[in-house]
């Protein structure tokens, strides 16, 4: 009687000692989000008390070390949204063609087959895929355009399209699917053909997902980093010509980085200012994209 | 409007609405396939092109054996598959026991309340955080913040970090996959909660759990921007001390101290000097780091589809 008395309490002081490990587990992603948020506040404190908002957000030359120092922000942001919405001008009629095949065209075993090879795409190295851009991909494209400067941003902004490609399709395909098929033939009871069905009934029904889909890969595509760092260069630059190289927030990053700047330094905390400037934008586009992911969850 | 055309319709160009519609069909089929067709031949471009770029690198055993050096005929890669390798050691050992804990947490324990809400919400965040920010977290938390200094434990840790929501995410669905009579069947033979999910839940969960790590691994190996932020350096020319040793207590924990490089940023910088000497390098280094991520992904995807039709 005794031992088994013993066994139990032994057994249940076991149990909540894994419940509580499996608790600390679940909240140290918790911890990693309050790590970098507080990580980027602290360290880019001395760089606002230097530099005015205003000036952060308006000036349009980025300058840090030089003897007269420049800080405008949105010469980083300014190629960061051209290489961005290049890549989803790429992504987007690429990825629904994709996705409206996959769902409504394609039969079972096709789509068995396809989406392992497009999964193979997305685990190339992105530091490989900045290789290909520099020193084949931006060539080739040379030989069209002629005005085509070896760092670019249309480059890096086309092969990042087809990088994300496997990750909006395979989301917006998610939403179609989840479509019920009672919809698709109420379509076909009224005649609508295939293509009729997937435009009229379908992608509507999807939308929210879809747009999920497209918002998440802007996100990744904001935040891309090796790809713009080889191909697009690394000088600032405010345009949105995408025949000019120019350097993204995360290209100045990396470039920052590699030098050995002194922790103190105006240099260094102005990675951290446009590591905020970073975070902010892909946090609101993670957000809304989970949210609109998750209604589509919830609708059907 | 489609009403109007059908009750019209008369039997000739009935049949014409069809034809019309099966081409539409057609051309949409096509216009689905020949994405996929540009998609996979960039796939391909960039594997020839990174192998043909590579070749007289490749086939020269010195390669794979020589330091990083400023003689590009000379520089091999040693030190950064060495690193890499020991880099990933220390990315599985604190990701896999943290993520397949969180995991097992929010779809076993976890009530449905607001804060199981918001760490949901905080993980599907975490997987949207460029990596670049982590290697931010690294230099002013881990460096700046702990004193870890440049290391391959730093490096391994904020790998971790990294993949952290990939293999949260993917132990949530392995589990979800158990069937519930499972843990009601342990449950009636006496079984608490902790031994339902040790002995019965996880073991079911295992290869679901596996697939989703190699694919969290085979992201980590491939990325760049957050160690470069800590600093790796890409001129390494030792090796971190050995793990084991012939002496006791025969393993030895001074590797995790030691300045290292790894493959991918021993490319980036071979691809970012001007000499097109060094190009060859990168190019040979860019096809060894993507069999490394090719094959590890290769591995995860069949597993999953050769689970898929088991379970079926």
């Amino acid at each position: 009687m005794r031992a088994s008395e013993s066994f139990l309490r032994r057994r249940a002081l076991w149990g909540s000692f894994a419940g509580g490990c499996l608790l600390i587990a679940a909240a140290s992603s918790v911890f990693v989000t309050l790590g970098i948020v507080y990580v980027l506040v602290t360290e880019s404190m001395g760089f606002f008390a230097q530099i005015a908002l205003l000036d952060f957000l308006t000036d349009t030359q980025w300058t840090p070390v030089f003897e007269n120092a420049h800080f405008g922000v949105m010469t980083l942001v300014s190629a960061t949204v051209t290489v961005a919405g290049i890549a989803l001008a790429v992504s987007i009629p690429a990825g629904l063609a994709l996705a409206i095949y996959l769902s409504e065209y394609a039969r079972r075993e096709v789509r068995e087959t396809v989406k392992p090879c497009l999964e193979l795409l997305e685990g190339v190295p992105t530091v490989v895929y900045g290789y290909f851009t520099l020193l084949f991909f931006t060539p080739l494209l040379q030989t069209f355009i002629p005005g085509l400067e070896g760092f670019n941003m249309l480059g890096p902004g086309m092969v990042m399209g087809i990088m994300i490609l496997p990750y909006t399709a395979s989301v917006s395909e998610d939403a179609m699917r989840a479509v019920p098929s009672g919809l698709r033939e109420a379509g076909y009871a009224l005649g609508y053909s295939r293509f009729r069905v997937a435009m009229r009934v379908v992608v509507p029904a999807a939308f929210s997902g879809i747009t999920a889909a497209f918002i998440l890969g802007m996100s990744r595509a904001v935040g891309e980093t090796m790809v713009v760092a080889i191909a697009a260069g690394q000088n600032p630059n405010f345009s949105f010509n995408p025949t000019e190289g120019a350097a993204t927030i995360t290209a100045y990053i990396v470039q920052m980085a590699m030098g050995d700047l002194p922790h103190d330094s105006i240099a260094y905390q102005s990675v951290f200012a446009a590591g905020i400037v970073l975070f902010v934008i892909t946090l609101t586009f993670n957000l809304i994209g989970f949210f609109l992911r998750r209604r589509f969850k919830e609708v059907y | 409007m489609v009403n109007a055309e059908m009750s019209q319709a008369t039997l000739p160009n009935l049949t014409g609405i069809v034809d019309a519609n099966r081409r539409t069909d057609l051309v949409m089929a096509g216009i689905g396939i020949s994405v996929l067709i540009v998609a996979m031949s960039l796939l391909a471009a960039v594997v020839i092109d990174l192998i043909v770029g590579g070749w007289p690198r490749l086939i020269n055993p010195d390669f794979y054996l020589n330091f990083p050096s400023r003689h590009p005929l000379q520089a091999g890669i040693v030190s950064a598959w060495v690193g890499t390798i020991l880099v990933m050691l220390v990315t599985a050992g604190i990701a896999i026991p943290l993520g397949v804990g969180a995991g097992v947490y929010l779809e076993e324990y976890a009530a449905r309340n607001w804060i199981t809400d918001f760490i949901e919400i905080n993980v599907s965040n975490l997987a949207g955080v460029p990596s670049i920010i982590y290697g931010l977290l690294a230099l002013g938390l881990f460096i700046h913040g702990f004193g870890l200094g440049e290391t391959i434990l730093t490096a391994g840790l904020v790998l971790a970090l990294l993949i952290l929501p990939v293999i949260i995410v993917s132990t949530r669905e392995a589990i979800r996959g158990i069937p519930l009579d499972l843990r009601e069947a342990a449950y009636g033979l006496g079984a608490d909660k902790w031994q339902t999910v040790r002995l019965y839940v996880l073991p079911a969960a295992r290869s679901g759990i596996l697939t989703g790590t190699i694919v969290g691994l085979a992201r980590a190996i491939g990325e760049a921007a957050p160690v470069i932020t800590i600093g790796a350096l890409t001129f390494i020319a030792f090796l971190p001390p050995s793990p084991i040793q012939s002496s006791p207590p025969f393993i030895n924990f001074e590797w995790l101290e030691s300045p290292f490089t790894i493959m991918p940023i021993q490319m980036f910088n071979w691809v970012s000097r001007p000499q097109a000497e060094f190009h060859i390098n990168a190019a040979a280094a860019g096809v060894i780091l993507m069999l490394m991520t090719l094959a590890m992904n290769g591995i995860a995807i069949w597993l999953r589809y050769h689970l898929r039709r088991q379970i079926r």
